[in-house]
């Protein structure tokens, strides 16, 4: 168990460094030079050269990748080349915000996918499994801005119970802040679930064929007692696997939701860095977002093993 | 005779569609999907405009039947990218010595943390957003899925009495890998491009709605959502028909993955 800990935290360090250097390569060596993209093609080399040496630009690459690394450990991200502005407090806010939509977009994906993906393997031979089968089948197919267009104009437009965009800190107005988190949520949740429940569909019918379910069924259990006292647990197992994969996907995918009800996260800000050509905070914003997608491999990685003893014993 | 297998039917019939119409959209399409004509802007479904016209008075259909290349143009080139680099990491990673093995599985897990949302976007920033970069990007997210998948097949291939007597005559890694492995993972090739290629339409659909995909004037699907989003409440319908053509081109290739694979191993049929 120790040995394993030691193993992934060996892995993640390496990778997060690895990480930093393709990031801060990608960024600083192919696209040339950041000082002449913040300022413009038209810009005179003098006003260049000027950004440079304010922000250091002019140092050696090694220096100016020690020097970002650094801040970064210290959770200093840097000045903004544009807009001269900080950027670690601005990325720490639109984290936030971020978080918000992800936590409840899995809240929601569990929430749908785990009793559907268990009705679906326990009634796989039958009409309300192989209907539950076709609609999350559906589900996958529709990527979340397109359930979010579509949430805006039924609940929005149509019928005018939620707001169709915009954001509310939960500490200024609560109740605003869960009506607008209502429908982001809910455009992540339901495309997340619809994909989580066909890994839960599949690994509830593994654990169905285990013997010690039928055990449990002769002993006289009826099947869903049977499968929650003994089934659940074991079919956790891939769950938690693809569960982490999926926290990824909704933190990208909330790139994408935030630009459709115009909510300020993490997203807007890489997007508007890219627009307004803020190629520190572009970099800043993929490497917060790399280091949040390898944690989240990192904790499900531990997750395995707290939830299969079996894994404990130091085979991998 | 073995039966039909509905889902790889469903899928083969949604992609055939699909392409048929990308290929019709070459000599013929209802109008010019580009040209512009303000006088008819907005305007609902009728015999003369099938689906109605946009903001600039383009007709829909046209556009949809246009934009069906761009995603299968982006779609064809990021797999092909992904199952280029792919293929030969996951039978190098199968075929090579332990230590480089997890080395080239460690450096595809790190590629992991970049998802072609992400990468395109990085892309988009350095290079500009273009049709090109968006398929780079999607295909490069796309090369750990196949590379995992791959080694897999190639790793059981390699243990088969075949390859244990080709090594034991002698033949080189080379040959063994283009004559006996990869023959027998064409089949995982098949069904992971297929999968690959639901997750590029959905990634060139997410881009080109955040503008980072095909620029204007070439239709893509995901930008006219982008378009139809300040005409929610006044024209619905501009969102409902890109919308529907993304979601059933997804359904198409999901469909089609999810047949193939039972299709070539029979017994993962009951588990879907």
């Amino acid at each position: 168990m120790v040995l394993r800990l030691i193993e992934r935290t060996g892995v993640l360090l390496v990778s997060l460094a690895v990480s930093s250097v393709l990031v801060f390569a990608f960024m600083a060596v192919l696209p040339g030079d950041p000082a002449r993209v913040a300022l413009g093609v038209n810009a005179s080399d003098q006003a260049v050269a000027e950004l440079r040496r304010q922000f250091g630009l002019d140092r050696p690459l090694t220096t100016q990748y020690v020097d970002w690394l650094g801040g970064l450990l210290h959770g200093d991200l840097g000045t903004s080349y544009v807009s001269k502005a900080e950027i670690g407090p601005q990325v720490f806010d639109r984290l936030q915000v971020t978080l918000w939509l992800v936590v409840a977009g899995m809240i929601i994906a569990l929430l749908v996918a785990v009793p559907a993906g268990t009705v679906m393997a326990a009634r796989h031979r039958k009409v309300s499994g192989l209907a539950l089968s076709t609609v999350s089948q559906l589900g996958v197919a529709v990527p979340a801005f397109l359930a979010g267009i579509l949430l805006i104009m039924v609940f929005a437009v149509k019928l005018g119970w939620l707001p169709a965009n915009g954001w509310t800190p939960p500490a200024q107005d609560p109740a605003m802040f869960l009506k607008q988190l209502i429908l982001p949520a809910l455009a992540l949740g339901l495309v997340q679930g619809a994909v989580l429940t066909r890994y839960v569909r599949s690994a509830v019918l593994d654990v169905l064929r285990e013997d010690y379910l039928r055990t449990a069924r002769a002993k006289g259990l009826r099947p869903f007692p049977a499968l929650w006292r003994h089934g659940l647990r074991n079919a956790a197992v891939p769950v938690v696997t693809v569960l982490g994969l999926q926290l990824a996907t909704l933190l990208i995918g909330a790139v994408v939701v935030e630009r459709v009800f115009v909510i300020p996260g993490l997203g807007s800000l890489l997007l508007d860095g890219v627009s307004n050509r803020d190629l520190l905070l572009v970099q800043d914003v993929v490497m917060v977002l790399v280091i949040a997608v390898l944690l989240v491999n990192f904790l499900v990685d531990l997750l395995y093993v707290a939830l299969d003893p079996r894994l404990r014993v130091g085979s991998r | 005779m073995r039966r039909l297998n509905p889902s790889l039917v469903a899928g083969a019939v949604i992609v055939g569609i699909i392409v048929v119409m990308a290929l019709v959209s070459f000599v013929w399409t209802p109008y010019d999907a580009t040209f512009v004509d303000p006088s008819i802007r907005l305007a609902k479904p009728s015999w003369e405009h099938w689906f109605g016209t946009d903001k600039f008075g383009r007709d829909v259909l046209s556009q949809i039947m246009v934009g069906s290349r761009t995603t299968l143009f982006v779609g064809v080139v990021a797999v092909g990218v992904a199952a280029v680099i792919g293929v030969p990491l996951g039978i190098l990673s199968a075929m090579v010595r332990r230590w480089p093995s997890e080395f080239i599985m460690r450096a595809n897990d790190l590629l992991l943390a970049f998802p072609a949302l992400l990468l395109a976007i990085m892309f988009g920033a350095v290079f500009g957003a273009s049709t090109l970069t968006a398929m780079i990007a999607i295909g490069i997210a796309s090369v750990p899925s196949f590379a995992r998948v791959i080694r897999s097949g190639a790793l059981q291939v390699m243990r088969t009495e075949y390859v244990l007597a080709a090594r034991a005559a002698g033949r080189q890694p080379w040959p063994i890998a283009v004559r006996h492995v990869l023959p027998n993972v064409t089949s995982l090739i098949t069904v992971q491009a297929s999968v690959s290629f639901a997750i590029a339409v959905l990634a060139e659909a997410a881009l080109s709605f955040l503008g980072f995909g095909t620029p204007p004037p070439t239709p893509s699907w995901g930008r006219m959502l982008q378009e139809s989003q300040e005409f929610l409440f006044s024209a619905p319908r501009l969102a409902i028909f890109p919308g529907v053509a993304i979601a059933i081109a997804v359904l198409g290739f999901n469909l089609l993955g999810d047949g193939l694979r039972d299709r070539f191993d029979p017994k993962l049929e009951d588990r879907r």
